[in-house]
């Protein structure tokens, strides 16, 4: 038995992985770039949006490419909806004010988990993908006939997955499309850079940070969405995602989004690699401990220029 | 400021705060059997709480990650005692040195960063503690944890499994505490603690070594947070892993800002109150967990200065 198919294998496990965890790693660096907070809710708004998706399929119900694009519109808009509402009614008013975002962004996360838990309840369900045919990865070897092809047993990916990869990677060129070419994006990036000046200029700052706030949120979301036909919809399952886009959005450099992609695709191939290596509790405390080290020995991240 | 006439301010809060220790023990010949219970968990938990006040409430770092500190103390406790057969004397020694050691390893590492990174470095490494004893479960017993049991838990000829008796060595660790932080906040390191907790430029201009007064405040408070969880495990003859999670770390700002940060007695009165109203919630509904969200969303929005601090302000501005 040769290693190398299931090194492949790992791969692509782990650029599903990658690309999920990029969107949503995305969207809590875009909200800590522009509004300089951290959004300890984000996790949760992941949980929503898969949560959603299943409410949504379930109704609409039908022919299950139906009802996921419409979960696919409507999850991340309502999730992204929501999050405008909690920017407005409580981060606006502690005037973004650090350290109490983090304890009101907790008490935030402990609202959305626990009222879901009492409305959606404790059990894991599943949406159904809208295609899912299984593809065979072929390998090859040397046997008395010359170099031929076979299909090892169980080493296989479905179409879902190779499109879940496609699909966020066409996300997040439209997000940087969105960043780099538009005037909204403009708008945003002023803000960050100085948020007072671009007020000063006329720029509707509490407008941007609802918006930034709620795009966070609707990626996280959005995430949720496409994970959701793999990995079952859960109450806690906000949680391991929250603590790896953490992980992410550090490694690659807070506020940076080029960085947090790159982060991403990093810790996403080696939690599929190294999962194959070791236990998951150990790769969790190995990987735990090195981004806390980088974020303690380099503050400002693997790519970042310059501390915040 | 020191008056002429009467008291000073620093007395008026000592006499106080022992009245409170006072009336705390009269109460255990009022109380009902199930009160009498809650009150010993609480002001255990409460000592907690006045370990995570020492760095949040008076020297202004916010740390998301003390509940492995609570888990050294603990574990310290719980893991010889079961495995190594040690009476609880030496494990309570045990169970402060790993408190000693944790928190001044952690801080050491975690104070090279401030502000954001602070949090989530104490974050990161509380996790990678809680995962650590999950990792080490054939030791710990994991989520499940394990039992100390009753024969075990006799310190200096008193069963502390029996009512009276835990309740008693809580208020004991309780005061000791109380009166610790009170006695630290007017001494001069106190004062150092708060003058960085207000303007820490300006203290590191004035000639204080900085770093090492909030060094000193991570480890004084990890070591009290230690003392807490090795009670926990010894009054309640229990040890898991609960305890080393992300919850218990968010429980004691959650105390600290209801009953109001940087003041002695808000710890205690922050931590009885959520105690009640999750006691009270827990009894219709599982989410119980909702109303600690709420507590949080309404304190940052509505009471920024917990119930204490709202108190102090309005009506005895000598507490401490």
């Amino acid at each position: 038995m040769e290693l190398a198919p299931y090194l492949i294998l790992g791969s692509i496990e782990g650029l599903v992985t990658a690309a999920v965890l990029a969107l949503m790693a995305v969207g809590l660096s875009l909200v800590f770039g522009v509004m300089r907070v951290v959004n300890v809710a984000h996790g949760e708004f992941f949980m929503l949006g898969a949560v959603l998706a299943w409410f949504v399929a379930d109704m609409i119900g039908g022919h299950p490419a139906v009802s996921f694009v419409a979960a696919l519109f409507i999850a991340p808009v309502l999730v992204g909806s929501l999050a405008v509402v909690a920017d407005t009614m409580i981060l606006k008013r502690i005037k973004y004010d650090p350290e109490r975002t983090i304890v009101a962004t907790i008490g935030l996360l402990y609202i959305i988990q626990q009222v879901t838990l009492m409305t959606y309840g404790s059990n894991a369900r599943p949406v159904e993908p809208p295609f899912n045919q299984r593809i065979s990865i072929p390998w090859f070897e040397w046997t008395e006939s010359g170099l031929s092809m076979y299909w090892p047993w169980g080493l296989g990916t479905t179409t879902y997955k190779l499109a879940v990869i496609g699909f966020a990677v066409i996300l997040l060129l439209a997000i940087w499309v969105l960043m780099t070419r538009t005037r909204i994006g403009l708008i945003m990036r002023a803000t960050q850079l100085d948020r007072d000046v671009a007020q000063a200029y006329g720029i509707n700052v509490d407008r941007v940070y609802a918006l930034v706030f709620g795009l966070g949120a609707g990626l996280a979301a959005l995430a949720a969405v496409l994970i959701v036909p793999i990995q079952q919809a859960h109450y806690l399952m906000g949680h391991d995602p929250l603590l790896l886009s953490f992980i992410v959005v550090i490694i690659g450099g807070l506020g940076s989004l080029a960085g947090t992609v790159v982060a991403a695709v990093l810790i996403g191939l080696s939690d599929g690699l190294i999962s194959v290596f070791f236990t998951p509790t150990l790769a969790k405390i190995i990987a735990t401990l090195i981004v806390t080290f980088v974020l303690i020995f380099r503050p400002s991240g693997l790519l970042g220029k310059h501390n915040p | 400021m020191i008056e002429k006439t009467g008291m000073t301010d620093a007395r008026k809060s000592l006499y106080f705060h022992l009245g409170l220790i006072g009336a705390l023990f009269i109460l255990q010949f009022i109380l009902p059997a199930y009160h009498h219970g809650n009150l010993a968990r609480i002001m255990v938990l409460a000592c907690y709480a006045m370990g995570y006040n020492i760095l949040f409430g008076y020297t202004g770092l916010l740390s998301l990650g003390h509940a492995m500190f609570f888990a050294a103390g603990m574990y310290g406790m719980g893991l010889p005692m079961v495995h190594l057969g040690w009476t609880p004397e030496p494990a309570l020694i045990s169970a402060i040195v790993a408190g000693v050691v944790v928190s001044a390893g952690i801080g050491f590492l975690a104070l090279r960063t401030s502000g954001v990174s602070f949090m989530i470095v104490t974050l990161m490494f509380a996790q990678a503690g809680f995962l650590t004893i999950l990792y080490f479960g054939e030791w710990t017993r994991g989520d499940e944890g394990f039992v100390i049991k009753q024969a075990e838990r006799v310190m200096a000829g008193f069963d502390l499994s029996q009512p009276t008796n835990r309740y008693n060595a809580a208020l004991i660790l309780f005061s000791i505490c109380l009166l610790l932080t009170i006695r630290l906040v007017h001494s001069r390191f106190g004062r150092v603690m708060i003058a960085i907790r207000e303007n820490e430029e300006r203290t590191h201009m004035l000639g204080y070594d900085v770093h090492f007064h909030k060094w000193m405040a991570v480890i004084m408070s990890g070591t009290m947070a230690a003392l807490a969880g090795a009670a926990y495990a010894l009054l309640f003859g229990y040890a898991g892993a609960t305890f080393a999670s992300v919850q218990y770390s968010i429980f004691p700002l959650l105390w600290v800002l209801l009953g109001g940060a940087g003041t002695a007695l808000g710890p205690f009165i922050g931590t009885l109150f959520m105690f009640y109203l999750i006691d009270l919630s827990s009894s219709f509904t599982t989410a119980y967990m909702l109303i600690a969200g709420l507590a949080l969303v309404l304190l940052t929005l509505f009471l920024p200065q917990g119930l204490v601090g709202e108190f102090r302000r309005k009506v005895v501005p000598w507490l401490s």
